[in-house]
């Protein structure tokens, strides 16, 4: 039985939108407007998609810096991520967390990560532990790379979150390098997802480039974790086909590799195939898709750049509910008042705020 | 009255928190079946049940993190270290997660990280820390650290109500050897307040935790012997720190010592040093002065920790020399 055709074109349709996001990121941050690093997921579209895809809005899940395109089906909007990566007043974190950081757990239900790669494994532990300790019919999903696996982060929490029973499912994307390090550099162990047995949970292996391949899996896993029997591991199989980060030349990766991996293994240019040989979709309706969602990036576009810078002293405000601002030193004169005009109520960030 | 040792305070405040808020859960190794190394959440699993008293494996970064994301979704965890000298391994957790998580992504992060702390007791370099200073530079995360048992139930009380993450140090050198009324159950001591322990007008001894006693110990030998009249400010809670407590007294006695348990460079009698230096330089008469450890890890053997650390001997003729100055 073929998945319902709204499905399938949705999916087409974030995979895309990730894309064209990137793409017009890259432009500006050739013209200098995006101030810090970009970090790209050509490549990976498909396993952020695929795997998001199978959550429920109230689900929650935890992205890593290749997952723009898992945030962007949980909600997050094209001019959110535009403002954060231009630094703008207006963006989700009024300018204190660079690029994709930034999460809403009141609504859309992501999380804000950091670049301590590991450390949101135990934090969504915590998260869906409380899930199942209040009898909520809800999961989690959280991404690590392949370099994650290492670290002592990733082990506690998936250890915990077995021994607990955790409504989680772990995704580790396997695209082949962290940083310049290769994964057989990263670990000795053929096969990552077999780091599952050590915790007593199933591991599974699959392919992360093909986006219904990702969000077959990921909903059974999905359902054993809804269902209570626990987490589970999965090993998506990637290619990062850019850097780490835009600066990165690429030097360590053997001649070709990229090349063959664009021509013979681009995950929506699969997916684009399967849907008009396979699905009988028109080549008119995924070009129809192509021009809403650029028009979609482009308004977005105007509308970020529009936006106002941030506000020197709003830095000292929200580092505690109470003091709700940090005193401004004394060398900066008569600051203080400035830092009072950002003042958020106290309540703010907190649960009943 | 029936009278509680600290650590039965710290147990009081946990279980009547929990029986006051229902998000208020509690993790760590050993703590539910076993009742915690020093049994301060005994029988709380019988009352409480698996649910909100939860047996962990060893993995306390895993355990903050996992208590900082109940805490995004609406729970208030208390972790304990088994031992604070643990605290350690949870650094990263501490301070790049949980700390900066309301600033960087507007995630309520209300957890507490508590656990016994400190020496005296012959427990060599890992079961006798005092890692506050570790975490005096991190903003985001406050320090409570109490002498009495009315502060240890008080200022407990305050810290699963505070917002933001909270570490609790309980000294393990009071758990058992002071004692004290129960204080009630609205005794709440706010966060950031210090405490005048004793009144004096020729000195001020500002400091925390088990050399509270000692200054107390001092300021009375002092009294007798010399006539002093000492002030000692028991800060009570290190971050933040009182400001306005110690420059009052400052501004009354004129002289200051600092003393703490923990080894003397840069432990926070030198940020409490430049404090004084910027706020109140022209009150003083004499130097601001510190009694604090040797820098060196807490030996084990009685002579060497003895010798380590501060001791009541030590604070008298500090005192005196800073008196005579």
């Amino acid at each position: 039985m073929s998945p319902p055709t709204d499905e399938l074109l949705a999916l087409y349709r974030w995979m895309r939108l990730t894309r064209t996001l990137e793409e017009r990121l890259v432009a500006l941050y050739r013209q200098t407007k995006v101030v810090g690093g970009l970090f790209r997921s050509l490549g990976q579209e498909a396993c952020a998609v695929g795997s998001a895809y199978a959550l429920e809005r109230t689900d929650v899940l935890s992205p890593l810096i290749r997952n723009l395109g898992s945030m962007l089906v949980k909600g997050a909007t094209p001019l959110e991520v535009l403002r954060q990566y231009m630094a703008k007043g207006d963006s989700p974190t009024r300018g204190r967390e660079l690029n994709i950081h930034f999460g809403d757990v009141t609504d859309r239900h992501f999380v804000g990560q950091i670049s301590h790669l590991g450390d949101l494994v135990p934090v969504m532990a915590g998260i869906t532990l409380t899930f199942r300790i209040r009898r909520e019919p809800r999961v989690g999903l959280v991404y690590v790379g392949d370099g994650a696996t290492s670290t002592g982060a990733f082990h506690e929490g998936i250890n915990f979150a077995a021994v607990q029973r955790c409504p989680l499912v772990v995704i580790v994307e396997n695209n082949g390098y962290a940083y310049s390090t290769p994964t057989r550099m990263q670990c000795a162990a053929e096969r990552l997802a077999d780091k599952a047995a050590g915790y007593g949970i199933p591991g599974v292996r699959a392919d992360g480039n093909d986006v219904l391949e990702v969000l077959r899996v990921t909903r059974e896993a999905v359902a054993r974790a809804r269902a209570g029997e626990g987490p589970t591991l999965l090993e998506m199989m990637t290619y990062r086909r850019k850097g780490h980060a835009e600066h990165d030349n690429q030097s360590y990766v053997p001649e070709g590799e990229i090349e063959q991996w664009a021509a013979t293994n681009d995950p929506i240019d699969r997916y684009a195939a399967r849907l008009t040989t396979e699905f009988g979709v028109s080549a008119e309706t995924l070009a129809a898709i192509d021009a809403e969602v650029a028009a979609q990036v482009d308004a977005a576009t105007d509308e970020a750049e529009a936006s106002p810078a941030c506000d020197g002293p709003d830095a000292l405000v929200g580092v505690y509910a109470e003091p709700p601002a940090m005193p401004v030193l004394w060398y900066r004169g008569d600051a203080a008042r400035a830092v009072e005009a950002h003042e958020r109520p106290a309540s703010w960030g907190t649960h009943d705020g | 009255m029936a009278e509680i040792t600290l650590v039965e305070a710290v147990r009081e405040a946990l279980a009547e928190e929990m029986e006051r808020d229902p998000s208020v859960v509690l993790l760590g190794e050993d703590i539910a079946r076993y009742g915690g190394a020093f049994k301060a959440t005994d029988g709380l699993l019988e009352r409480f049940g698996p649910d909100r008293v939860i047996d962990t494996p060893i993995s306390e970064a895993g355990i903050v993190g996992a208590a900082s994301g109940m805490a995004h979704y609406g729970m208030r965890p208390v972790v304990e270290m088994q031992f604070i000298d643990f605290i350690s391994c949870a650094y990263d957790m501490l301070t790049n997660y949980s700390a900066t998580a309301r600033y960087r992504a507007f995630l309520p992060c209300p957890i507490v990280v508590r656990g016994p702390s400190g020496g005296y007791v012959r427990g060599g370099p890992f079961h006798s820390q005092n890692p506050e200073a570790a975490f005096l530079h991190t903003p985001g995360i406050k320090i409570a650290y109490p002498a009495t048992v009315e502060d240890a139930k008080g200022l407990l009380k305050a810290a699963i109500r505070d917002d933001d993450p909270v570490l609790f140090f309980e000294h393990k050198y009071l758990y058992r050897r002071i004692k004290a009324p129960s204080p009630p159950p609205e005794h709440v001591v706010p966060l950031g307040k210090a405490r005048i322990a004793r009144a004096g007008r020729d000195l001020t001894i500002v400091t925390y935790a088990a050399t509270v006693h000692k200054a107390l110990e001092a300021a009375e030998q002092l009294a007798r012997e010399d006539g002093l009249e000492v002030e000692v400010l028991d800060l009570r809670t290190v971050l933040p720190i009182d400001d306005a407590a110690i420059v009052a007294s400052v501004q009354k006695t004129n002289r200051v010592l600092l003393v703490h348990e923990d080894t003397v460079t840069g432990g926070i009698a030198g940020e409490i040093t430049a404090r004084i230096n910027e706020q109140c330089f022209e009150w003083l008469d004499a130097p601001v002065r510190r009694v604090a450890a040797h820098d060196v890890p807490l030996p084990y053997a009685p002579p060497l920790e003895d010798f380590v650390l501060p001791q009541t001997s030590d604070i008298v003729r500090a005192s005196r020399w800073l008196a005579a100055y």
